[in-house]
């Protein structure tokens, strides 16, 4: 700010045009880092892209998870596929999406014959209230889908 | 730098007998979106692979993207038809590995 001859304060085009050029480029800053949440569309391209565009069937994939938790960043989930688990019948890959968090893709799990038993269990972070996929892949390349819903709650406390 | 990971095998199973393996690493499992309390992005640095071999013969392996949570615990299931040696690896995006073996006797 300077004085004029009259000593009035006076603020120069110049200063007002840097200013509004550090607003926007603040305004503009605060808005790019910050990652975008996946949509239920992005999350199912994402599924389509990981299992090669077979069609998906319901069943036979149970996902466990909590109906309601304040701890968004520690979800305990249970992925448990119906298989027999032999040579012949088995669950080659397991995926778990979820449908809002910024990256869709949560953890993908290479099962073989071997295991005897299509059941994973393991803690994930979900960012909102939504829906998560788990999808197994067969050995024979049919495609499995379960899902379940998670309701995240922010603050704790004991009422209600 | 994480801890020793830890590992939880049955000590003894029968011939056949499909056993629970539980695993858990301490790490932080950094996106790179946080920030920290300076502003700067915490840089990325989490575990992107896990690898479950016995006898040498890879059993179990599984892939971690953001959304795994921080100090990464899985469990899952494994038939066992002889004597023998797990053999844990976990992966991080620096390359840095942690290895952690478990024995179990079949019988």
């Amino acid at each position: 700010m300077t004085r004029d001859a009259t000593g009035n304060a006076t603020i120069s085009r110049r200063r007002i045009l840097l200013a509004a050029v550090g607003m926007v480029a603040s305004v503009i800053s605060d808005l790019l880092p910050r990652p975008v949440d996946a949509s239920p569309r992005e999350a199912k391209k994402h599924l389509a892209e990981l299992t090669g565009g077979a069609p998906a069937k319901k069943g036979r994939v149970t996902v466990t998870l909590p109906k309601i938790t304040d701890q968004a960043a520690w979800v305990p989930i249970t992925i448990a596929v119906e298989s027999p688990m032999t040579e012949d019948d088995h669950v080659t890959a397991v995926h778990i999406l979820a449908e809002r968090n910024t990256v869709p893709q949560v953890a993908t799990y290479y099962l073989g014959p071997a295991n005897g038993k299509a059941e994973i269990s393991t803690r994930i972070r979900v960012k909102k209230s939504q829906i998560i996929i788990a999808a197994a892949v067969m050995s024979d390349g049919s495609i499995f889908v379960g899902k379940a819903r998670s309701k995240i709650v922010s603050g704790t406390g004991g009422c209600g | 730098m994480p801890k020793k990971p830890h590992v939880r095998v049955p000590k003894i199973a029968r011939k056949g007998e499909v056993v629970p393996i539980k695993t858990k690493i301490d790490h932080p499992m950094e996106t790179g979106w946080r920030k920290g309390k300076d502003g700067t992005p915490v840089p990325r640095n989490r575990i992107n692979r896990f690898v479950c071999a016995f006898n040498g013969e890879e059993v179990f392996k599984s892939d971690f993207d953001a959304g795994v949570a921080a100090d990464p615990y899985l469990a899952f299931f494994v038939k066992v038809e002889e004597s023998g040696a797990f053999e844990f690896t976990w992966v991080e995006d620096e390359g840095r590995t942690f290895t952690r073996s478990a024995s179990i006797l079949v019988t």
